[in-house]
């Protein structure tokens, strides 16, 4: 006898096959609809999906373990994806050696800029010093921004959010922004979009140019070290911890 | 693509193995991407192996942030009430990280081009 479609519903739903399956066909869809409308900033694929896959568990009432469940097996990829990227950066290695210099003094002045612009912006606004501790490290990857976050005195927990949002933003709005700004150097945009918007903002730089990606992944790495390296000190030095 | 798969695992366990062991607060696949990259570098070059598997991974890799954005819908309730503000702060601090990484890097390479033109 053929299943009933609430029960077939409740054996698709607990199997982490059908998570996994919608995420897929949903970054597919949401790649046709960016590409046909011709590359719209708000269009932007992991955004889109990121909404309608929301939109998609509030209105079946599944809750985001359930989901996490099947898509686990994408978010697993992200640690060998993050190792692959030393290879574009192999690659590029006579240029990375023929300008070194710009490219650490950027990241520095990078790290530096997205932690006190956003604390600073934060402030002016009126947001409590806790909310501020925890977006401090929002342009780093998740991972390290939740552990400088705890380090720092915020609830990583909020940070890993920021991150997320801060990722999809930079995306978004990145390459336009940079352009208006007069920035062309394919490696000066890849190194802006990696230390302000991490993997996202590296995802994206690799759509539009292999030398950009490549130092789009660079800037990601370093910029990790490099808050890591920095902010806890500094800010305990400024009395902010 | 096995063999660079292999590879790209591996390079991540001795990262997070090195993590754990020196207690850094760095997330592994970052250490197991400075791991390949030495790599590399000590052998000179890249295998085809590596290569398709790393340039496969690389071309979704939007993808992968998918299921982490997902995440977000978690903390609708926490944030409600100063969404706005922490919108306008994350994007504003956004554009200004951008465009002053930008023209740094910018302003340095012509500078350091002049420089060379100059034969200093």
């Amino acid at each position: 006898m053929p299943m009933a479609f609430d029960s077939f519903w409740v054996y698709l739903s607990a199997s982490p096959l059908w998570w996994l399956t919608l995420t897929i066909l949903v970054y597919l869809a949401a790649q046709k609809l960016f590409l046909k409308s011709g590359s719209a900033a708000l269009l932007n694929p992991v955004a889109v999906s990121i909404v309608v896959l929301i939109a998609l568990l509030e209105l079946s009432h599944t809750s985001y373990d359930a989901y996490f469940a099947g898509a686990q097996f994408l978010h697993f990829l992200l640690g060998p994806a993050t190792v692959a990227l030393a290879v574009p950066l192999f690659r590029q290695m006579a240029r990375l050696r023929a300008i070194w210099f710009p490219v650490t003094v950027s990241l520095a002045v990078g790290v530096l800029t997205g932690a006190f612009s956003a604390v600073a912006i934060g402030y002016v606004l009126g947001l409590d010093r806790t909310t501020l501790l925890s977006l401090a490290p929002k342009s780093v990857t998740t991972p390290v921004a939740m552990g400088i976050s705890e380090v720092l005195g915020g609830i990583p927990a909020m940070t890993a959010a920021f991150v997320v949002f801060t990722g999809i933003t930079g995306a978004v709005i990145g390459l336009r922004v940079l352009k208006a700004a007069g920035v062309t150097d394919e490696s000066a945009v890849g190194t802006a979009m990696g230390v302000t918007a991490h993997g996202v903002g590296t995802a994206r730089a690799f759509e539009v140019h292999p030398v950009s990606g490549a130092f789009a992944g660079l800037a990601m790495a370093l910029a990790a070290f490099l808050t890591a390296l920095l902010l806890p000190p500094l800010f305990e030095w400024l009395g902010w911890r | 693509m096995l063999n660079g798969m292999a590879l790209l695992l591996f390079c991540q366990l001795c990262g997070e193995a090195l993590v754990r062991l020196s207690g850094w607060p760095l997330p592994g696949p970052v250490l197991g991407m400075l791991l390949l990259f030495l790599w590399l570098r000590y052998r000179g070059r890249s295998s085809h192996d590596l290569d398709l598997t790393a340039d496969g991974l690389l071309k979704y890799l939007a993808l992968l942030f998918v299921p982490a954005g997902v995440g977000v819908m978690v903390y609708f309730d926490a944030l409600g009430g100063i969404w706005l503000k922490l919108g306008v702060t994350l994007l504003a601090s956004a554009v200004i990280t951008l465009v002053v990484t930008g023209w740094t890097m910018q302003w340095l390479l012509r500078r350091q081009k002049t420089e060379h033109a100059d034969g200093v």
